[in-house]
């Protein structure tokens, strides 16, 4: 499968997402720059982590106009698979492709840590390789990753089983502990209605690999290149 | 030559050299003369702040250069000698080279600390990337007061803030580093930031100038009247006027940093380049001169031509502005327009402000006008050096004739004070600190913070796994340096050394930064001087050369010097297994002391019992033998290499017994003591027993291993004559030892790791 790898000039989740989708995972990589007005025939596009334009400004502000973005959307339109880790899904909210915002952590600290999720939908292509309810383990990295939506968003959001992950004690448990930015109902991950655009705070890419910790990320992008590989059947 | 000899380019309005003028350059009267001499007239107002600069301790060494000479710079792995370039490199093999340094910013820190601590990282960071190499790691090496005044907590909030604000913006992680605190920082708190770079050795990209007409260009931000005298500001000593001297502090942009670090690394693999050098201290002044002069050239520049923040900025603030995230790049001529196009892309600013000439001068103009010519030599080789007379301080020999027997009555039980240890600001957890920096970023952080050293993976080039891991850490014992000079400069080197050890590396080379007070007092320069013979002694012995290093001096507060804190960045290398851990890893398995177990209340001199415990700074730190320290080395990296450890951790700050409960607070596995404390006929059998404790006699290391390796560690130690005792062994919930501890794991683990949270709340 093809992977789009978009880089912003702030982007530095780019190339540990290469490393992971590309040497470890065996998948065809690309980077797309962020001027750039086309997908290049990618399978799947990922929005990685870091400062897109250095986020003085709200989170994913400015990057949310750039041409990349446009070409994204309409990919996305077209049913194409579109996942936003840290700061990409903060670009991804700013947009409007997925509700909500994302706030400064409510500790008011830049927090790097491993975390437990839960995950709570295991049938869309970002997490059928997870079983329903099982805790993955995968590190954040973020200052701004406090998910903040109304009441009527975060309902619907369940309603739909919409969520795709939330923080959670190693067993399971959903608690305020478990909880590292204060995220409403310990949100770290959503998917669109149409199930084709994720976004997510942790970082898998940093857990492909039993060296440095852990392999949970494999989960999420072998989720997705089993999705995309049924789709070619499919079609 | 008389002081009437007019300048080359006369001020518009009369340059009065009074002491108001030379105190702002600071220059003696002494070195004006000597300028006056050099030049064969008088320098004109600008010519002067560029002697200021250059001439100053921070860019021109004057007190430490001949000092400095003594530290050994040569091995077989040595790519890149201390001066050569703006970093040090070295081989680790397959073609493969680390670069790296550490270097302070202190005053600016202590001044602004946010800013302070964030151009800190922004400086060290661009030190590795002129260089051609992507870095890979940040560490920081921090000094505070004590955290119950205001003030201290105020800089230490900003001061680690400022640290994770840059750094976690620019994607580099932070992976080690170590903070202390201590009543001689107030005021004056310490920031060594130490950046650590990978690339490939035949890319390495040299400062030097060369290829007369080639066009020399200003990269990156604008230049601000920000930080002007920044280097001057690092050279004197902090006092009620200090505050004043904000100007002189820079406000960092790590945006426009990362976009720097990415043009200059794409620039490396085009062939385009001559050279490459950052503007740090001093600004462009100092980023012209030292390049030109490498290259054996000349510079003529024309400051209209630099893009500036504001209008009206004279030549002189142009030359002297420390505003960061600039780099000076002299391209290829033909390849000029190609090396503008790179940097647009990345949103970059590139200015051509002048060219390489043959005439080895730095000549400044403002337009068509000459404001400043000077040969570059005056501005580098004719630095004056200050030999002077060091005097040991006369309290030492009081200090070291401390009667321990003094404390009797006073003494804890040894559960007490373990439990006061762990929980003490200097002992306990820094995990509130380092999950504020990204310390994961790049996937190879194998070790993160908060162990002996930090270990990274090292990919190749074509991002392939090369079998190569590398051990990081930085250490430096302050007290014991102030008790004892030459000792503590020997034990930062030591230890440092022992960290990578304990990781299972070899360590291979060492960056440092020497943190002193004012070098004119005799008590100060002898600190200075036996700190760098301990630390040159230890490298030799070690055989890990010094690379890379920063001295910054006058770290005073109201007139009294900081504790001489010489702080040591070491390098470790491990091939062809994994790391191993500082915790312990699984019942059953053995527990056993490397190096000598005593009952001597000596070894309590300067230790953080004496100094946490009883509020005494005094004794004589236990003496370092190298010889016994490269033994335990050797003896503990062949255990390592035989499979033979489980874990290995450093036994040093708090002693033993606190080394016991941080393996056991690591890894949540108790421990079951087995062995007798030693004991000293004629000692207080509970003095004994503490120094047994919390006694800090160096070359020591705690391990782990499987009980079936016992015969085998026994007999790799006694080759090596490195001392062995069985302690105890892995298991159950609590921490038995020495007949009188006894605590559950998980109440050392509340006291070790609310310490700092207790500390900065209370």
């Amino acid at each position: 499968m093809k992977f789009g790898v978009v880089v912003f000039p702030g982007t530095w989740s780019d190339r540990d997402c290469l490393r992971a989708l590309g040497p470890v995972m065996g998948q065809e990589t690309v980077t797309l720059w962020h001027e750039d007005s086309e997908t290049q025939g990618c399978d799947c596009i990922v929005l990685p982590g870091g400062f897109a334009y250095g986020d003085y400004l709200r989170v994913g502000a400015i990057a949310r106009f750039a041409p990349i973005m446009g070409a994204i959307k309409s990919f996305s339109e077209r049913g194409g698979l579109v996942i936003g880790i840290c700061n990409g899904f903060q670009i991804l909210v700013e947009a409007g492709m997925l509700p909500g915002a994302l706030m400064r952590n409510d500790s008011l600290e830049f927090r790097c840590q491993w975390t437990h999720l839960r995950v709570e939908n295991a049938d869309t292509p970002f997490t059928r390789r997870c079983q329903p309810g099982q805790v993955i383990r995968v590190p954040i990295s973020h200052g701004e990753g406090n998910y903040f939506a109304d009441a009527a968003t975060l309902d619907a959001l369940e309603a739909s089983d919409s969520i795709l992950f939330r923080y959670c004690a190693s067993d399971g448990t959903i608690t305020p502990d478990a909880n590292p930015n204060g995220s409403q109902r310990n949100i770290a991950g959503i998917i669109n209605a149409a199930r084709t655009v994720a976004g997510m705070m942790p970082h898998p890419e940093r857990c492909c690999e039993s060296l440095v910790g852990g392999e949970d990320g494999q989960l999420i992008f072998g989720s997705i290149v089993d999705a995309l590989a049924e789709r070619r059947i499919a079609v | 030559m008389s002081l009437d000899t007019p300048p080359l380019v006369a001020d518009e309005a009369p340059f009065v050299v009074d002491q108001r003028a030379l105190d702002e350059v600071a220059l003696s009267r002494q070195e004006y003369d000597r300028i006056v001499e050099l030049l064969g007239r008088a320098p004109n107002r600008l010519e002067l702040g560029l002697f200021g600069a250059m001439w100053s301790e921070h860019c021109g060494y004057k007190n430490s250069r001949p000092l400095l000479k003594r530290f050994p710079s040569t091995g077989s792995r040595v790519l890149l000698q201390v001066g050569a370039e703006n970093a040090g490199a070295v081989d680790i093999g397959d073609g493969l080279a680390i670069v790296m340094k550490i270097e302070s910013h202190n005053h600016p820190s202590a001044i602004e600390p946010y800013q302070g601590a964030a151009t800190g990282v922004g400086g060290i960071v661009r030190d590795i990337f002129t260089m051609g190499a992507r870095p890979i790691a940040l560490l920081d090496s921090l000094r505070f007061g004590p955290l119950t005044e205001p003030h201290n907590r105020y800089l230490f909030h900003g001061i680690v803030g400022g640290i994770g604000g840059y750094g976690n913006c620019l994607g580099i992680p932070t992976v080690a580093g170590e903070i202390y605190f201590d009543a001689t920082y107030s005021g004056n708190p310490l920031v060594n930031a130490m950046c650590v770079g990978q690339l490939e050795a035949d890319r390495l990209i040299s400062s030097r100038a060369g290829h007369v007409g080639a066009p020399v260009m200003v990269v990156g931000a604008a230049t601000g009247r920000d930080g002007i005298h920044g280097a001057t500001f690092a050279s004197v000593e902090l006092n009620e006027a200090s505050e004043e001297r904000r100007p002189a502090v820079q406000v960092g942009d790590p945006f426009t940093e990362k976009l720097l670090m990415e043009a200059c690394l794409e620039l490396r693999d085009t062939g385009w380049l001559i050279g490459m050098q950052d503007l740090g201290a001093a600004g462009l002044t100092s980023s012209t001169v030292e390049s030109a002069h490498k290259g054996g050239v000349g510079i003529d520049l024309d400051t209209l031509k630099a893009p500036r923040r504001e209008s009206g900025m004279t030549p002189y603030e142009v030359m002297l502005s420390e505003s960061q995230e600039r780099m000076l790049v002299i391209p290829k001529p033909e390849h000029a327009d190609d090396v503008r196009r790179l940097f647009a892309r990345w949103g970059l600013r590139c200015d051509a402000i002048g060219q390489v000439i043959a005439e080895p001068v730095i000549r400044v103009r403002e337009g068509e006008r000459i404001v400043a010519e000077i040969p570059t030599a005056l501005l580098t080789d004719a630095t004056p050096a200050y030999t002077r007379e060091g005097v040991q301080p006369p309290e030492l020999e009081t200090l070291w004739a401390f009667d321990y027997t003094t404390l009797l009555g006073r003494l804890p039980t040894p559960n007490e004070a373990l439990l006061r240890l762990l929980a003490s600001s200097d002992l306990c957890s820094r995990e509130d600190v380092y999950r504020t920096y990204d310390t994961m970023l790049g996937a190879n952080t194998l070790i993160g913070p908060g162990c002996d050293a930090a270990v990274l993976r090292i990919r190749d080039a074509n991002d392939q796994e090369t079998g190569k891991r590398i051990a990081l850490t930085t250490d430096g014992n302050a007290r014991l340096t102030y008790l004892d000079p030459f000792n503590g400069g020997a034990l930062a080197v030591a230890e440092a050394a022992r960290n990578c050890v304990c990781a299972g590396a070899t360590p291979l080379a060492l960056t440092n930064c020497l943190n002193f007070g004012a070098p004119e007092k005799p008590g100060v320069y002898y600190q200075l001087s036996r700190a760098i013979d301990g630390m040159a002694a230890a490298a030799r012995a070690l055989e890990t050369p010094v690379i890379s290093g920063n001295v910054s001096l006058y770290n005073e507060s109201y007139g009294a010097p900081i504790y001489p804190t010489p702080v040591v960045g070491m390098l470790g290398l491990i091939e062809g297994r994994e790391p191993t851990p500082s915790a312990f890893q699984a019942e059953g398995d053995v527990v056993a002391l490397l190096g000598d177990w005593s009952a001597d209340p000596a070894d309590l001199g300067g230790s953080t019992y004496l100094a946490t415990i009883h509020g005494v700074v005094a004794g004589r730190p236990p003496q370092i033998d190298l010889a016994h320290e490269r033994a335990l080395h050797q003896a503990t990296l062949a255990a390592c290499a035989a499979g033979l450890l489980h874990s290995a951790h450093d036994c040093s700050d708090g002693g033993l017994a606190v080394a016991l409960a941080e393996c056991c607070i690591w890894s949540g596995l108790g421990m079951q003591g087995e062995a007798e404390t030693p004991t000293l006929n004629g000692n207080d059998p509970m003095l004994a027993r503490l120094a047994a404790l919390y006694g800090e006699a160096p070359s020591r290391i705690v391990v782990s291993l499987a009980p079936e390796k016992w015969d085998a560690l026994a007999e790799l130690m006694g080759q090596h004559g490195v001392p062995l005792t069985r302690l105890g062994v892995v298991g159950g919930d609590r921490l038995r030892f020495a007949e009188t501890i006894d605590a559950p794991i998980a109440v050392l683990y509340d006291a070790w790791r609310g310490g700092l949270r207790r500390a900065l709340e209370a």
